[in-house]
């Protein structure tokens, strides 16, 4: 639970936009995310949709527009560790085991209050695969063990780049129960995805990028 | 939210590169088994001429071990980066520049530590009288560190571009040169009985100096080189 006021957005960005040579990546944005919100961020292939997550989550330098977080320009040292980002690749070692990917996470990152490595596996559904080195794993199970992660560690904003790619239906759902729990628990998440998707919290809000 | 504190982080990345270069073996074994092959065939190249090998037995051992040190420079945040772990450690809650020094740590322990254990060997088999065994051992002991900082920086400066290993080579070739002239210094002036702690304290000061700069520089050039 966050005690911030619902007024005061989590993050927002105000004519944010971002240059690569010279060449405006997408148009001037403006959002407003909430604490407990869902975004859906829309584009078509190369609409800039992960360049915008990897320039919120601080990868990337902001080429032109201010990022307010709860309300003050954002300082990347205070939102340290309050940020998680999922991007195309996974982050996992691939000659380590899932529970040891995850142990790793939790060493550096901290563990969110009750959970656990071995609570975080059992949850995400990988039986029998925890102690598998992840290059033997397919990829649907790869990204299982990557979304671990957002059950281990504490963030108040998730950034999910194309979090359903290679999942089955269990998996899709799965991504969407922890969505919700996660906004139902006062954090805010942002999506990318080019293909439809259904939440089951009812409607999310949309950032539609375009050129 | 409960933030690990630095020691359970540094603990956590050291033991991550460990297991991952156990996980590897046969990657450690290769630049020992390099050293073996140059330091064996160098008395079949020259004749079994004792003083001969005795007068190079030592500049002969330390060029091999930091040549065979570079052969694994290549590969320290090459896995990083395109598996994304690097973006990971850069968004963790902690100072990138003592996560990064920790990666040089696990680097220089699975690569030049096993070659520093057969430099005794190495040695004797050019004839280096055991007497400046020591020595060599003291110099390498701050050379090969030095190296894997020192390359640790370049490496992560070229870390965008590709086939970086000649990029690598030339930039490298300048800043080993003093460290090769110390270390070899000190090994010449114990082998002819004369005092060689001058040179091993100018390695240590260098070595200091790079344990402080290297790891922020690194972190520098990497946040650069993701940053595109």
């Amino acid at each position: 639970m966050t005690a911030t006021p619902a007024a005061v957005p989590l993050l927002e960005a105000r004519g944010l936009s971002f240059c690569r040579q010279d060449e405006p990546v997408f148009a001037p944005m403006d959002f407003q995310l909430h604490a407990g919100e869902l975004a859906l961020v829309e584009g078509d292939n190369g609409s800039g949709k992960t360049t915008l997550l990897r320039m919120l989550a601080g990868l990337l330098h902001a080429g032109e527009g201010e990022l307010y977080w709860r309300g003050a320009a954002l300082q990347r040292d205070a939102v340290v560790g309050e940020i998680l980002f999922l991007g195309h690749q996974l982050g996992l070692k691939a000659d380590l085991t899932p529970r040891e990917n995850l142990r790793i996470a939790a060493g550096l990152h901290g563990a969110r209050k009750g959970a656990s490595v071995a609570s975080v596996l059992a949850r995400i559904g990988l039986p029998g695969y925890e102690d598998e080195p992840v290059r033997r794993l397919s990829a649907g199970q790869k990204k299982r063990a990557a979304l671990a992660r957002l059950l281990l560690l504490p963030a108040s904003l998730w950034l999910l780049d194309e979090p359903y790619a290679n999942l089955d239906r269990i998996g899709i759902a799965l991504v969407n129960d922890l969505l919700e729990d996660h906004t139902a628990a006062g954090g805010a998440a942002m999506v990318t995805s080019h293909g439809t998707v259904a939440f089951h919290g009812g409607e999310p809000r949309r950032i539609r990028m375009h050129d | 939210m409960n933030r690990p504190g630095l020691a359970t982080a540094c603990a956590a990345m050291l033991r991550r590169d460990l297991t991952l270069a156990w996980r590897r073996r046969s990657d450690i074994a290769m630049p020992v088994l390099y050293a073996l092959i140059v330091a064996t065939l160098f008395p079949f190249a020259l004749g079994p001429e004792d003083t001969l090998l005795q007068r190079i037995a030592g500049g002969v051992v330390l060029v091999t071990v930091l040549l065979a040190m570079l052969l694994a420079l290549d590969a320290m945040f090459a896995s990083d980066i395109e598996d994304g772990s690097l973006e990971q450690l850069v968004l963790s809650p902690q100072p990138l520049a003592l996560l990064l020094g920790m990666k040089i740590l696990a680097h220089w322990l699975t690569t030049a530590l096993p070659l520093i254990v057969i430099t005794p060997l190495l040695a004797a088999m050019l004839h280096l009288p055991a007497a400046v065994i020591p020595v060599l051992l003291l110099a390498l002991l701050l050379a090969t560190p030095l190296l894997s900082l020192l390359g640790a920086v370049l490496v992560a400066l070229t870390a965008g571009t590709r086939r970086s290993g000649m990029l690598l080579a030339l930039m490298l070739l300048p800043l080993c040169v003093p460290a090769v002239i110390f270390a070899a210094g000190a090994v010449a002036a114990a082998q002819q009985g004369l005092p060689w702690l001058a040179p091993i304290a100018w390695l240590a000061a260098a070595l200091v100096l790079a344990v402080v700069l290297a790891p922020l520089a690194c972190a520098a050039a990497l946040r650069i080189a993701l940053d595109a």
